[in-house]
Formats: C-alpha cells, structure tokens, sequence
C-alpha cells in the first residue's frame, strides 16, 4: 500500500526514531494515533458505525436477512463480509484497482470471526434446518491513510455493537405451516453481543523492533509484518504474515505478544466507549454522514 | 537536463557529459532537494536551481505536506528556530524540520549525508514542531516562522502526543492566534 517515496535520509531517521521509542508525531511504539467513531450512521441498515483515524475513513453497515442456513450448520446463523475500495481513497484504487485490496480484508475478516467464541452464531437461529438470520456486513474504505485493516475491524465491532435484530415468533398458521411474525416495534429487538469478538491489530517490523498502528512513511520502511485478531481476553483467533521480508520466530513471538497486549487494551477501550455512546441516548448530536 | 554543477566546496561549473551519468550517484527517485524555482515553462515544467550549498539534498528530518496557501510568502525560507530544530516553509507547502543546522559546518550542499543517530531530545523537539504545524495547517492558520513558534512555546504545557488530539490542537492553535493579534 505504500505509495509514500522517501529518501535513504528520512528512513533512517524513521528507523532509529522507532529504536528511541519516538516515533515522528511523538508517539511510543505501542500508541494508535486519535481516533473519532460514531454510531448508527446510515439509517436504512440494522446497525452502522464510522469509524476515522488520522487520514483513514471506514463505514460499516450491517444488514440482517432471513435465509436458509447451511446444511452442516442447520442451527446456527451466518456472519458474510463485503468489502468495497472506493476510488476515492487513493489513486490506487482507481477503475478495479481496489479489489485485490477489498478481497484482502475480507478474507482476514472472515478468518478473524470464523471460530466458536466470537459471535453466539447459535443466537441468530430461527428455525433449526429452515431459517436463521445471516449478518451481511458491507464495509466501504472512504479514505486510505495506513493502518486499513486495524480501522476496519474496529468500525465492524462498533457496527456489530449497533446491530438490532427485530425479535421474531413462530407459529403455525390454520393450514399447518409454520409462520414467522416480525416484531414491528422498533424497540423489541435483540442485541449482537460483541463482548468477545476480534479486533485486528497490525505489528510492523521497522529496523529491528516493531510498532503498531504505522503511519504512511513508516508503512514504506517496513518489510514484514503480522496481522492478528485479537480479542479482549487476548485470544489470537487469526494471525496472517505480509510482506516480503522475512521474520525470525523469536521476533514472531515478540510481535505477537505486543499484539495481544495492545489488542486487549484496544477492545477494552473501544467497548467502553462504545457504552459511553450509548449512554447518551437518542438526543445526542450527531455529525453525520450525509451532511 | 542539467545545466550546471555546483562542486563540494561550492565551485560552480558547466555540465560536462560525465557530471550527466554520475548524477543518479547523488540524486535518486525518492531524494528530497531544496532548490529555488529559476522558472515555470509553459508547459508546466520548472527550471529549479540550487545557487548556493545551503541548497541541495536534505538529510535527516521529516517532511510535512500542507496546502501552499497556507505558507506565508517571505524573503527567506530556511529558519534556525531558538528552540532547537530548523524548519524549511517551502512555497509549494512541503515543510521540512531537521536538527539545527549549523550554518558553517553543516552547509555542504547535500554531498555528504549524515546518518548517524539523532538524539532523542532533537527527536522530541521535532515532533513537538511537527504537531504544532499540524494544529496550525488543520486550522487554517499562516504558517510563518513567528507564528510556528508561538504554537511551540504554547504547546509546552503538553506531552508531545497529546498534540494529536483535536481540543489541544485548538487550544494551542488559540492562544497562538491572540498572541499574534495582540501584537498586531
């Protein structure tokens, strides 16, 4: 991603600025830089959140839909992923130029869900065998300034934190079949419990240490690095190695401990502030989106 | 196309054939120069010129990137800030903060690079400049080398990291503005 040029002299200084433990801005090796999130940003969605740190811009908006749920997973609901690039991001992703990316997130996304304890995927069952809701997660990358895949996953746990799932009952009707009755009251619902779902964290490998949340210059000096999904109980539930420099195990564990103590101080905050929005009700003043 | 060649030791000489092949040896796609613009063709290329040493490649340092109209137009570009950094206010917006450059030793038109460590207490002097000009460049404010410092010496009372967040930056970014006002 990186399309920042620098000279040999601005890389050195990156790199021995981070050996300091100050990076350009000021910043410690472990900080992410100010972050602004708002919730329920798009109002034809079941949840949304937007997320913006520094120059990167993330919407995420949730959709939950009836289907049939697969055959070797008759009770359980399904959580898909969708990713778009748009060409105002960057330059790069101009015309199709952003799909390799979007195809990218979306897999480490899928990954980072796809065990047993993120979601209660069994919560989102209907009917075993015939009907269960499937959360269609669509992401758009607005703005791309470093640091996508981390700003991602947190605009898709806020969105997640958003979601209501109207409450649903069955009954049969006079012919015998099965009938399903949405709830029209906006306010009987049922909440996606995010408490244990993956935030991704980014460790690059600069020199011969690591830092986390990496900026656009800091980006082009880095060789190697490691995407994990962590959650707040520092569970790694997905881990993936990019670039094309290569990583001593020893470094491998490092990075990964760095990961997960930042992963875990991430999530606790970003839940907490999730609340915190929460908590201000329906009369808060909303930025927006749409002007 | 080279026209002339400025020598380490600052003799100026026409450009010979060979000065032409050797010239990637000095300057690479990436490097970053401060040269004065000698003309704008009407095609939209530029002539630039680096008529002294002070010119030249630039070593350690970071570059911020703001819009031009925010850069104050003045005779001179290059700053040795007392507080301890240099700073370049390019009119093109690019702003460049290095460690204090030392006007005899250290002006060797970018021939020799030095890239040995630079201290931590440099570094901190640098970021601290570098969110300042941020403050000032998110709240549309002239970037001068008056107006650069006062933001500095108001943002003391700061951690440097703090300086990203965006009520600090107003906060600095205010008392900067009616320190300038009050002395109109």
């Amino acid at each position: 991603m990186a399309e920042v040029l620098l000279s040999e002299a601005e890389r050195t200084f990156i790199v021995h600025g981070i050996q300091d433990n100050i990076r350009a801005d000021g910043r410690s090796c472990e900080d992410y830089r100010h972050m602004e999130l708002e919730t329920d940003v798009v109002s034809n969605t079941s949840g949304s959140a937007r997320i913006r740190l520094a120059n990167t811009d993330i919407l995420v908006g949730v959709k939950a839909e009836l289907a049939i749920p697969a055959s070797d997973r008759p009770d359980e609901g399904r959580i898909e992923f969708f990713v778009d690039c748009s060409a105002n991001a960057t330059p790069k992703f101009e015309g199709r130029g952003g799909e390799e990316f979007a195809t990218e997130i979306s897999n480490i996304l899928s990954r980072a869900y796809d065990n047993q304890g993120s979601l209660n995927l069994k919560d989102l069952c209907v009917i075993p065998k015939q009907q269960c809701w499937v959360l269609y997660v669509d992401v758009m990358v607005l703005e791309c300034g470093g640091n996508v895949f981390d700003v991602v996953s947190f605009a898709v746990k806020a969105a997640l934190h958003n979601t209501r799932i109207p409450n649903i009952t069955v009954h049969a009707d006079d012919n015998g079949r099965t009938e399903l009755e949405l709830s029209d009251d906006p306010y009987d619902c049922k909440r996606v419990d995010v408490h244990k779902t993956p935030s991704i964290v980014t460790v690059s490998k600069i020199g011969h240490f690591h830092v986390v949340d990496a900026s656009m210059e800091e980006e082009a000096c880095c060789l190697a690095r490691l995407m994990l999904g962590i959650t707040e109980q520092s569970t790694v539930t997905a881990i993936k190695k990019e670039g094309s420099g290569s990583l001593d195990p020893e470094s491998i564990y490092d990075m990964m401990e760095t990961g997960k103590r930042v992963g875990q101080a991430v999530n606790a905050t970003l839940y907490q502030k999730l609340q915190e929005e929460e908590k201000l009700g329906p009369n808060k003043r909303k930025a927006g989106f749409l002007g | 196309m080279l026209s002339s060649v400025n020598l380490p030791g600052g003799e100026l000489r026409r450009r010979s054939e060979e000065d032409e092949r050797l010239m990637r040896d000095y300057l690479a796609e990436g490097d970053l120069i401060s040269a004065e613009v000698q003309q704008v063709f009407s095609d939209g290329s530029l002539s630039l010129h680096t008529r002294s040493l002070k010119y030249g490649k630039l070593s350690q340092g970071t570059l911020i990137q703001v819009s031009p109209s925010l850069v104050k137009r003045r005779k001179t570009h290059f700053h040795n800030l007392p507080c301890g950094a240099s700073i370049i206010l390019g009119n093109n917006g690019y702003i460049w903060i290095s460690p204090t450059v030392n006007e005899d030793t250290d002006n060797t038109g970018g021939f020799v690079q030095n890239l040995e460590p630079v201290a931590s207490s440099d570094r901190d002097i640098i970021a601290r400049l570098r969110n300042c000009v941020l403050a000032l460049a998110e709240h549309k404010m002239l970037l001068f080398d008056t107006s650069v410092l006062y933001t500095y010496e108001a943002s003391s009372a700061y951690p440097v990291k703090d300086l990203l967040k965006p009520e600090v930056m107003a906060d600095i970014v205010n008392l900067t503005e009616m320190r300038l006002e009050a002395e109109g």
